[in-house]
């Protein structure tokens, strides 16, 4: 069915343009001494001023590894993280704890635990399907580097980076 | 023969230090005005790092445009292609030759060439500055600057009409095209863009018999009948300003949305500066034209005009306060213009061909026949010839007289 557009019919004023002129040179210099004058300031002045202690807690920023309240490591080397994560950031190299360790039961262990921080889509899958709660997506944000060896996160820095988290799992515990 | 030497080695020097020293800096700090602004104008913050506030910001630019690989694509003519961006760039800085912008420093008028065709200089001279645009879309041999080229230049020859003729009213009520003989005119009878113009009042005393005087006779109601067209003038002027330099309303030759990058789109590094720095360069010179034609140029009211009358150095601080006020008020201009600019949306190409050839060209015509009716009402004046009187001859005192000299008609008008 044809359709036909109402053109809305102009007032002379509207007509001439220039009312319309003037009234956005007004809105335009409300916000040019706004911002001038320092009463609306929406631009944060990043590397100073920093959102962190806004950002919630189940913000998704660098994955991490954690340590349990004894310090001790949560990994347990399973690789389902490697496994999972989509760009394939992670590469584990399990070790084996020996026979007469006293943590014989816990099997394995990282011996080299590496994220590529280049790769990393911080998408979260790893925290998700780590059943020892290992692996903790962290609020640091930041990950820079000069060269691509500086942005693959060994398990030394890893550590750094995730610090200790307290949690439900405990299989690195005697009692267990 | 020794003094056309002097006279030429003053211009040099004169030219040689309007350019490097005042225009090309104020180029570069308006590029960084214009982004400072737009940003504020958009609640943001622009470039707020480089030095205190960012100062520094225009140095490193020029940098990194110096520094940047000077690309040619392989299909352009070469020729016109590394001609365009000086064709670019030169007009605009040519129009400021005989823009008076100060009074007398160290005894020297300010004005580089006191030429008595003096607006028709810069009419023709930034008519030029389309050949590099024309020139840089034909020969970078590609569709968009292709465009951009051809827009651009139909656009130019239709302002250029409307340019020209909003300023007549100008030289009918002047009866010079010298600028600063206008400008001159300007001290005696005020501004041009101002409705009333009191005079009586300065430094040495308030005179209240002039200043009644000023205001309330014959001639006041005259200036003031005078001032309505000349307000549509400087309307019309500004506006064909616009489009002449390719600020937004009317940037369809760069139109970013539409062509890319418009004319410049093949153009890196220098090449690139070069025809961004040539538009900056318009502008300012489109504005110390505004300023000369319509806001008396250097003049600050109250204050003595002729610094050569006073003591060494009250008339060296007297010529460098002229020098900096004409700066002030085109750098007030500039930031109309950016203001302008981040807040208008550009127009279709047909509506500005429309207003332009159905709006401008008939406003402006109407324009001087009303200037012309009410100029020859003009009741016969008993002030003093106008204008021109007082500092028409000390600047004919300037050896450099190029180009032909109109005829000493002065209307006695104003």
């Amino acid at each position: 069915m044809a359709y036909k557009v109402v053109r809305t019919k102009l007032t002379f004023a509207e007509k001439i343009y220039l009312p319309a002129v003037l009234a956005g040179l007004g809105i335009t210099i409300k916000h040019f001494f706004r911002v001038l004058t320092g009463k609306k300031k929406e631009t944060m002045q990043y590397p100073e001023e920093r959102w962190d202690s806004h950002l919630p807690e189940h913000y998704r920023g660098a994955p991490t590894l954690v340590k349990d309240e004894h310090g001790k490591e949560r990994c347990v080397a399973c690789q389902l993280c490697e496994f999972i994560c989509p760009p394939r950031a992670i590469t584990i190299k399990p070790g084996e704890i020996p026979e007469d360790d006293r943590w014989r039961k816990v099997e394995k262990f990282p011996e080299e635990f590496e994220i590529d921080m280049i790769r990393c889509i911080y998408c979260g899958l790893c925290e998700e399907v780590c059943p020892e709660q290992a692996i903790f997506l962290r609020k640091d944000y930041a990950i820079t580097g000069l060269t691509r060896a500086e942005m693959v996160h060994d398990k030394k820095r890893l550590y750094e980076l995730g610090g200790v988290m307290t949690g439900l799992v405990f299989k690195w515990n005697e009692k267990k | 023969m020794a003094d056309i030497l002097i006279a030429l080695v003053l211009a040099l020097v004169k030219g040689v230090g309007l350019v490097f020293l005042i225009i090309l800096p104020m180029v570069s700090y308006t590029v960084y005005a214009e982004r400072r602004v737009s940003a504020m104008i958009q609640d943001r913050v622009g470039p707020n790092r480089v030095g205190p506030m960012g100062l520094i910001q225009p140095i490193a630019d020029a940098v990194k445009l110096l520094l940047k690989e000077d690309f040619t694509p392989a299909a352009v003519n070469k020729f016109y292609y590394w001609l365009a961006p000086a064709c670019a760039m030169a007009p605009a800085l040519m129009a400021l030759a005989v823009i008076p912008f100060g009074s007398y420093w160290f005894g020297q008028p300010m004005v580089v060439a006191n030429v008595d065709v003096g607006v028709l200089w810069v009419f023709a001279v930034s008519s030029l500055g389309v050949y590099g645009i024309v020139l840089a879309g034909w020969s970078s041999n590609s569709k968009y600057p292709f465009l951009g080229g051809i827009r651009s230049s139909s656009q130019m020859i239709s302002y250029e009409l409307s340019l020209g003729l909003s300023v007549i009213p100008i030289f009918l009520i002047c009866g010079t095209l010298n600028l600063p003989a206008i400008v001159g005119y300007q001290i005696e009878h005020g501004w041009l863009i101002s409705p009333i113009w009191i005079k009586g009042i300065s430094f040495t005393g308030i005179d209240f018999g002039q200043i009644a005087a000023s205001v309330f006779s014959v001639q006041a109601l005259f200036k003031f009948l005078l001032w309505i067209p000349l307000f549509i003038s400087f309307v019309v002027f500004t506006i064909s300003m616009f489009a002449e330099t390719n600020r937004l309303p009317f940037d369809l030759p760069e139109a970013e949305t539409e062509l890319v990058g418009g004319y410049h789109t093949e153009y890196s590094s220098m090449k690139f500066a070069l025809f961004f720095l040539g538009e900056y360069a318009a502008m300012i010179s489109g504005c110390a034209v505004i300023v000369t034609l319509f806001f008396g140029a250097w003049h600050i009211p109250f204050l003595p005009t002729d610094p050569r009358q006073l003591p060494l150095v009250w008339s060296i601080i007297l010529g460098f306060l002229h020098i900096t006020v004409f700066f002030i008020k085109v750098a007030v201009l500039l930031f109309f213009f950016i203001w302008v600019r981040w807040t208008l949306p550009r127009f279709r190409y047909d509506q500005l061909m429309r207003l332009g050839w159905y709006f401008f060209f008939e406003i402006a015509l109407a324009n001087i026949l009303l200037v012309a009716l009410i100029l020859a009402f003009y009741p016969s004046p008993q002030v003093s010839q106008p204008s021109t009187k007082a500092s028409k001859p000390a600047f004919l005192t300037n050896p450099i007289q190029l180009g032909y000299r109109a005829p000493k008609v002065v209307r006695n008008a104003g």
